[in-house]
């Protein structure tokens, strides 16, 4: 690691303020991804500012039916939460898969949707369920804030605080793993909302993306069959030792049956 | 039993409440006063000359003592890193042996390669400063694969080695194969990659460097497997340090599996920094720098051909093999191609007639070397691969074909045509054994049940013999090896009857401090915790050639037995005096010194207590006393051996191979602790599981780039990829020329489970025609190979 000055604001005001007074001070969430980022000094940041003491960044609360869900709650109280157990099961379900028992203790819902890390499991959840993020300035729709590999919506300066979940009538995450990292190299979340299907992808492309033609067949029949034949084109795709397009393509179509299966 | 923690006992590792509780003493853990901090500047190119190196902004960074390069070394008269072992090509010439400095002079050969050290007062310091080392490298074509590598336009990877070879060796009768593959029946044929591993002990690497003025003594903390033979290398070879002026020191190491036998660069430049700068320098590996230096393993490209008659005999088998030794000759890696994979390519198998040819190559590599089971899986992975392709074509039962081909135990000692003497062994009783443990006859109906699911169900078996107990000094001489393979011993009682026995085995995960204990405890009949094991230091361990090769038991702890007869022998003149007895009358029973036909009896620590304060003492006879060493040079290798089943279940859709039924016989002569023979049987499968189904060190072929440096892309084995393993041995054919009866089980399970899992895939895919792939069986490989076939299938 650089050197860098560490800060622990107890509000988003000071966290806020400390994030503008300079342009290489970054936000620290569950430091899953940043940590080991700066311990092979691959980010050079001044400032690390961590949100842990920020009350208002925490919290799972029943809200319009859905859950809003605080940036800074971990993945392992979303797994073990009776609310998101009993209002979106397959929330609890994507937690419980994330990482390890380690990573889910100290990763944070905000810190993944804010990296945008292409194999990321919470952004098909955000894509899926049809939820806002709310950030210390706007709300910011779920379909709009991923915009590229590890790029979102967010101005500089902005911080996320929470992120709505609408609730779904039935819904899953299906996820084949990258053996060595364990990061999805294809995750599949579907939700069915009355006559809507959504079929949010993660792992397979730059960033998530919705299989709309999945969704349509879905629409129409609930069932893994309906998806018999229909499959994402697999330009744009990633690639890498561990898969290849053709590969993950194939896997989005093989998780989308499991995962509709799984919602039963 | 006489004695409830002896030989057969499963005595729980006495040395694991130390490690989980984090009480162990690893060398990272060691700071000295007034130390600095090494970093090194690594090159990151896989080849590029180096036109010059200024240190200059470095040298004024905070806290920087000194910036040191290949030049200072070269004006300090270092010397470049031993190879241990020589090979001879088939026209007699030598090995080409490159030198290899601790750091890089004027070319840098692969991505890692050592080109300056930076050393400062802390870590960080040392990490800034290096960063702002500045190298001016001319970037040069490189090496990167072994065949291209050969292929007469790669780039020389050293100038004066042609063509990058290094030797081209071969073993065996070439004539006699080639008649008795001009009458067979039927061959087998197959091509095969063994790829390279990168061997990830959980203890990175690290080294202290301490030089006292006063004394003119150096020594040296490093996480090694063989101390001795590190102060024997970098005293004599690279720095030129005399023995009596050189300590190494080894202490808790935390795993090995090979990569810590080898004489490091980082370990001379820590010992003569320390020197050059007048304070104790330390340098701790980063796990990124764990990928790009530790010596690799594996890594070969095969042809294997295997003439059948037309009852399904072997008649003969030839084997062409390129190795890749990477940049340079790591200390053992000529030995691990040739004698430590040619030799046992007879496997448990009367095959007449062998011949293998083996060609190393440098490449733009981190150097390969002995990495658990060190030629001896590569050996297994291609005989019952190529078997089971035999059976497949054949249409012999495989389990038939290899009991009809099996050295029957009546046949032993058996010399193989490829220069090996097996001393025992019942393969036909192995596979017998392991046979009903994964139900082989009720595998048609669990296949059928699988292919109801979906799934895919395949069954393999590898039989495996190895090598062990390395090695009669005069045979490894002959062979090549520049050093001595015996192992030291010293058993110490002290006067109240505590025992202190120094080993020259090295224990980095194996136990030692537990089975030893064991040996003396079942021997004199003293409580096993007043046995202490000590090993690891030169300054206290007689001598040592440390620890791989599963030899620690066999040579090791023969060397304790060795010893133990002496005391023992003096013990009972000493018992013959106090009981006034002729010493032809006392006999050892139970550990206690017995007057024939008598009540009359000593324990060994009323004898030691004498020894030490004799007041009634044969002192006109005997020195006081009670302390005796022993060299023990075994008489031939040793030969575990075994059989290993597997089963698995493959999921069409993704490719993913899940291991159902594992089931692993083996034969390791008598075992001490069974506990710990086990353990050592789970961690070997794992690694071979591993190997078979995960891991796979990968270099960019152009660039020459590691893209498999992190565990983000390396992929290690984890507990919930494993089933829970029927695991059985048995001890009817014990070693007959040590006095253990012991033959090794460190390596066994990663020599066979390779071949047992890829096996069972191949015969899971064997339906749709598949009749090979290479390892490792990767999901996404696994969906390829379903493509391609179902795809062939569909189209007839």
């Amino acid at each position: 690691m650089y050197e860098f000055t560490y800060h622990r604001p107890t509000s988003l005001a000071d966290a806020a303020a400390m994030l503008g007074r300079s342009e290489e001070a970054k936000l620290l969430g569950g430091g899953q991804t940043l940590l080991p980022t700066l311990k092979q000094r691959l980010a050079r940041p001044s400032d690390l500012i961590d949100l842990g003491q920020i009350a208002e960044l925490k919290g799972i609360r029943e809200e319009a039916g859905g859950l809003a869900i605080g940036a800074f709650t971990r993945h392992a109280e979303v797994a073990h939460s009776d609310l998101v157990r009993r209002v979106i099961p397959a929330l609890a379900d994507l937690a419980e898969g994330i990482g390890d028992r380690q990573v889910r203790n100290m990763g944070t819902l905000g810190g993944s949707i804010c990296n945008a890390d292409p194999s990321a499991d919470y952004p098909s959840a955000v894509v899926a369920l049809k939820a806002t993020v709310k950030t210390d300035r706007r709300e910011i729709a779920g379909d709009d804030f991923f915009t590229g590999m590890f790029e979102t919506a967010l101005e500089p300066g902005e911080i996320v605080t929470s992120v709505t979940f609408q609730k779904p009538d039935k819904a899953a995450y299906a996820k084949f793993r990258n053996p060595a990292s364990r990061y999805a190299i294809v995750g599949v979340f579907v939700a069915r909302f009355g006559g809507e299907v959504r079929v949010a992808v993660t792992g397979a492309g730059p960033s998530v993306f919705r299989a709309t033609d999945m969704e349509t067949a879905l629409a129409g029949n609930f069932s893994p069959d309906a998806l018999n034949g229909i499959k994402v084109a697999s330009d744009g795709l990633n690639a890498d030792i561990h898969a290849s397009a053709d590969y993950r393509a194939h896997l989005v179509t093989v998780m989308a049956k499991r995962a509709v299966a799984a919602a039963g | 039993m006489a004695n409830p923690n002896g030989i057969g006992a499963s005595v729980r590792r006495r040395e694991d409440a130390r490690f989980l509780t984090g009480r162990g003493t690893y060398t990272d853990d060691i700071s000295r006063p007034n130390q600095t901090h090494a970093v090194f500047v690594r090159s990151p190119y896989a080849h590029a000359r180096i036109r010059g190196i200024d240190a200059g902004e470095a040298m004024t960074a905070p806290g920087v003592v000194a910036v040191l390069t290949g030049a200072d070394m070269e004006a300090d008269k270092v010397g470049s890193l031993p190879c241990g072992w020589q090979i001879h090509s088939k026209d007699g010439s030598p090995m080409k042996e490159p030198p290899h400095f601790p750091i890089a002079r004027d070319r840098a050969r692969y991505v890692g390669d050592a080109v300056a050290v930076v050393i400062a007062e802390t870590r960080e310091q040392a990490r800034d400063a290096a960063e702002l080392v500045m190298v001016d490298y001319e970037e040069l074509p490189a090496a990167v694969t072994s065949v291209k590598a050969l292929d007469g336009t790669a780039p020389l990877v050293h100038d004066d080695v042609a063509g990058n070879l290094c030797f081209d060796w071969h073993l065996g009768d070439a004539a006699a194969v080639d008649a008795a593959f001009a009458q067979a029946a039927h061959v087998a044929k197959l091509d095969l990659v063994n790829q390279r591993l990168i061997p990830n002990a959980m203890e990175p690497r690290a080294a202290v460097g301490e030089y006292d003025r006063a004394t003119g003594e150096h020594t040296l903390t490093t996480t090694s497997q063989n101390p001795h033979v590190i102060r024997l290398l970098m005293g004599a070879f690279v720095l030129g340090i005399p023995e009596h002026k050189l300590r190494v020191v080894a202490p808790d190491v935390g795993g090995g599996f090979g990569s810590k036998i080898f004489h490091y660069g980082e370990e001379a430049v820590v010992t003569w920094a320390a020197r050059k700068v007048g304070r104790p320098v330390k340098w701790t590996a980063e796990r990124s720098e764990s990928f790009l230096t530790d010596a690799h393993g594996r890594d070969h490209v095969s042809h294997a051909e295997l003439a059948l008659d037309k009852d399904g005999n072997f008649l003969a088998l030839r084997v062409a093999t390129i190795a890749n030794m990477g940049a340079y000759l790591s200390t053992f890696a000529p030995s691990i191609p040739t004698y430590l994979y040619a030799t046992l390519l007879a496997g448990q198998y009367k095959t007449p007639a062998i011949y293998a040819e083996v060609k190393a190559v440098f490449t733009n590599t981190a150097p390969v070397d002995a990495y658990r089971g060190a030629g001896r899986p590569e050996a297994c992975y291609l005989i019952e691969r190529l078997v089971e392709v035999a059976a497949a074509e054949t249409g012999i039962d495989k389990a038939e074909l290899r009991r009809r081909n099996f050295v029957p135990a009546s046949a032993m000692p058996y010399q193989t045509p490829v220069a090996l003497q097996y001393d025992t062994g019942d393969f036909a009783k192995n596979l017998d054994i392991a046979l009903p443990m994964v139900d082989y006859a009720g595998f048609a109906a669990r296949k059928a049940e699988s292919a109801r699911r979906g799934k895919l169900r395949g069954i393999g078996f590898a039989t495996y013999i190895e090598a062990c107990g390395i090695a009669p000094s005069n045979v490894a001489g002959a062979l090549g090896a520049r050093a001595g393979l015996y192992e030291s011993a010293e058993v110490r009682f002290h006067p109240t009857g505590s025992v202190t026995v120094f080993t020259g085995s090295h224990s980095h995960g194996q136990g030692h401090e537990t089975t030893f204990a064991q040996l003396v405890a079942e021997r004199f009949g003293v409580p096993i915790e007043n046995v202490e094991i000590v090993h690891g230091d030169t300054s206290k361990i007689p001598f040592g050639m440390g620890t791989y090769g599963s030899r620690s038991l066999a040579v090791g702890g023969s060397a304790i037995v060795k010893a133990m007869d002496k005391v023992e022998r003096k013990a009972k003149k000493i018992a013959a005096h106090m009981l006034e007895a002729a010493e032809t009358d006392i006999e050892v029973k139970d550990g206690r010194f017995v007057v024939a036909g008598t009540d009359k009896a000593l324990s060994i620590g009323d004898i030691a207590l004498q020894a030490y304060v004799p007041h009634n003492f044969p002192l006109d006879e005997l020195e006081p006393g009670l302390d005796e060493q022993a060299f023990y040079d075994p008489k031939n290798f040793t030969y575990p051996n075994g059989c290993h089943v597997c089963e698995v279940e493959i999921d069409p859709e993704t490719g993913v191979v899940e291991v159902v039924n594992f089931a692993a016989v083996d034969d390791f002569g008598r075992v001490i602790n069974p506990l710990i023979v086990e353990g050592q049987v789970h961690g070997g499968l794992v690694q071979g599981i591993g190997q078979a189904l995960y891991e796979n060190c990968v270099y960019d072929e152009e660039s020459g780039q590691l893209i498999t440096g992190s565990y983000m892309d390396y992929c290690m084995p984890r507990a919930d990829d494993v089933p829970s393993f029927a695991v059985q041995y048995h001890e009817d054919q014990p070693c007959t020329h040590n006095p253990l009866g012991v033959k090794g089980c460190g390596e066994a399970g990663t020599i066979g489970a390779s071949a047992a899992v890829m096996n069972a895939v191949v015969h899971a895919l064997s339906d749709l025609g598949v009749t090979h792939m290479d390892m490792p069986a990767t999901p996404e490989r696994v969906w390829q190979v379903i493509q391609r076939h179902s795809h062939a299938q569909a189209a007839e």
